[in-house]
């Protein structure tokens, strides 16, 4: 049985990591920041053009299939329920409400830090351990400037124009199974859609979907940076940048919308 | 040109250096030897400033460089080139823009004469066909030579050279031998090499250290590093069939 004391001194330790990953992790982002006015001069623009198609196009496939099932779902769901009381005409405004405050954002999110995050991770992992990145380093080549800024750039403008695509499309999955499952018209379901949907409900989805790109980049580069011991540290650090991606996705989705609307 | 001056550092609660100090004189090639463990990579790693000292002090060309600022260690990391034991080629990149990657992050240099210098540099080392290839399709001696054509493409004062020969046939290890050798005698560079392949460090090494348990157990030309009579070396020796009357008496590639 472990004593009070190690008990003590291992929390100790690990908080001490935890503040020391934290402040790592932001001192890399702040300089990805200040380097994002590069984005597009000669020696960086095919990096972050080339990342921005990895995130945003590559990713569309996959963000198609879920997006229309996640409105799909929603509409039966939500439908369902309302059909009892002779209400199914509101699946409109419930569908759109909802992929366009939350599901849009978070699902999008989700998708991108399970897709892009983890290749994020497992790339700049892979060459941590296969010394690139010392290499760099000895090139006088600044890794948050080559590798984190093109990362962050594409996340931060792709992850908004993806929510908007999520919420398009997860909208247009509502509306079939409003019409085929349901006996909603689509001129029914898009009228009451577009009266209860709110500008500010579209701008606090993107702002969402912006600030889970920063988050899916930090963490993602960050455990990449970390990698040790090899192929199994590159499994790890990817696991790792998911998990940790999700969990604060999710948390930050709450405190936002606590922000903004209570 | 480099100096240590009582450079300490452990790793997971190991002393991997001891208080070491030495110096590395323009033009020479020193050649770090010793055991799996014994700190040669990590001595390497602290002249670049990839590892900073628990105690002790690194000079490179009379400044020390433990308290550089990120701009002023820029500059001095752009006296060095350095090869890596994988060669740390960016897979995605073809071997051109490899080699070229340096100049056009710190040059304002047509694309021409980047071009040219970069085949300069692949010709050199005899890799003008292969400059459109990426590194996954190079066997591990070319991306080797890959690494050193980046790692003097900016024509640095000093090299290092991490493990050039480790897993290499014998016939590539010694080309890449003669090329640190040509390095030295063709351009003035200084070399610092670590490896465990003795019949490599007596051929190109004008001096060689051996590091046990992170202490300077030798540190000597090779014609008296092979006399030396210091039980350790002389076992390391031993190890890889080198005698104080063989071949390598009369063999030395250097005056």
């Amino acid at each position: 049985m472990r004593s009070p004391a190690r008990s003590t001194r291992r929390f100790g330790s690990q908080v001490l990591q935890l503040m020391h990953d934290t402040g790592h992790a932001m001192f890399m982002l702040l300089e990805a920041a200040y380097f994002m006015r590069y984005a597009f001069s000669k020696r960086s623009r095919t990096e972050t053009a080339t990342q921005m198609f990895t995130t945003g196009i590559k990713s569309l496939a996959v963000i198609t299939v879920v997006a229309l099932f996640t409105g799909m779902i929603l509409a039966l769901q939500t439908g369902l329920e309302l059909r009892r009381y002779g209400q199914e005409v509101y699946i409109g405004s419930a569908v759109a409400v909802s992929m366009i405050r939350e599901m849009g954002p978070f699902m999008t999110g989700l998708i991108i830090a399970a897709s892009v995050g983890s290749a994020i991770a497992a790339q700049i992992g892979t060459m941590t351990v296969s010394e690139e990145i010392a290499a760099l380093e000895v090139m006088s080549i600044n890794p948050n400037r080559f590798l984190v800024m093109p990362r962050l750039v594409a996340l931060i403008v792709m992850m908004p124009l993806l929510t908007v695509y999520t919420n398009i499309l997860g909208i247009l999955g509502g509306a079939l199974v409003g019409a085929t499952q349901l006996g909603v018209s689509v001129q029914a379901y898009m009228d009451n859609a577009t009266q209860f949907a709110t500008n500010k409900d579209l701008y606090v989805g993107l702002f969402k979907a912006g600030v889970f790109g920063i988050v899916i980049t930090a963490v993602s580069c960050h455990q990449g940076f970390m990698t040790t011991e090899g192929a199994v540290g590159v499994g790890r650090a990817t696991r790792r940048a998911v998990i940790i991606s999700f969990l604060i996705i999710l948390v930050l989705g709450y405190v936002i919308t606590r922000l903004f609307y209570i | 040109m480099i100096r240590f001056e009582n450079i300490t550092k452990a790793l997971g609660g190991k002393t991997v250096l001891d208080r070491i100090s030495f110096e590395v004189s323009e033009g020479e090639t020193l050649v770090i030897v010793g055991l799996s463990g014994a700190g040669k990579s990590v001595t390497l790693k602290h002249m670049i400033r990839l590892m900073q000292p628990d105690s002790g002090v690194v000079m490179i060309d009379g400044e020390s460089i433990n308290d550089l600022g990120r701009s002023a260690l820029q500059v001095t990391r752009t006296k060095f080139g350095m090869l890596f034991q994988s060669a740390a080629l960016l897979q995605w990149m073809s071997v051109k823009d490899n080699v070229a990657l340096p100049l056009r992050e710190h040059m304002k240099i047509s694309e021409e004469e980047i071009e040219k210098r970069v085949a300069s540099k692949l010709n050199l080392l005899n890799l003008s066909d292969a400059g459109d290839k990426f590194p996954a399709n190079l066997s591990g001696g070319m991306q080797k030579r890959v690494g050193l054509a980046r790692a003097i493409i900016m024509n640095p004062k000093i090299v290092l050279y991490d493990e050039p020969t480790s897993g290499l046939d014998p016939v590539t290890s010694r080309r890449i031998d003669d090329l640190i050798v040509d390095m030295r005698k063709e351009l003035g560079i200084t070399s610092v090499v670590v490896t465990h392949d003795l019949h490599s460090a007596l051929f190109i090494g004008t001096r060689i250290m051996m590091l046990h348990e992170g202490r300077i157990v030798e540190n000597a030309p090779p014609e008296e590093f092979i006399r030396s009579k210091n039980e350790t070396v002389q076992s390391f020796l031993e190890s890889q069939y080198i005698t104080k009357k063989g071949k390598w008496e009369t063999g030395l590639s250097h005056e």
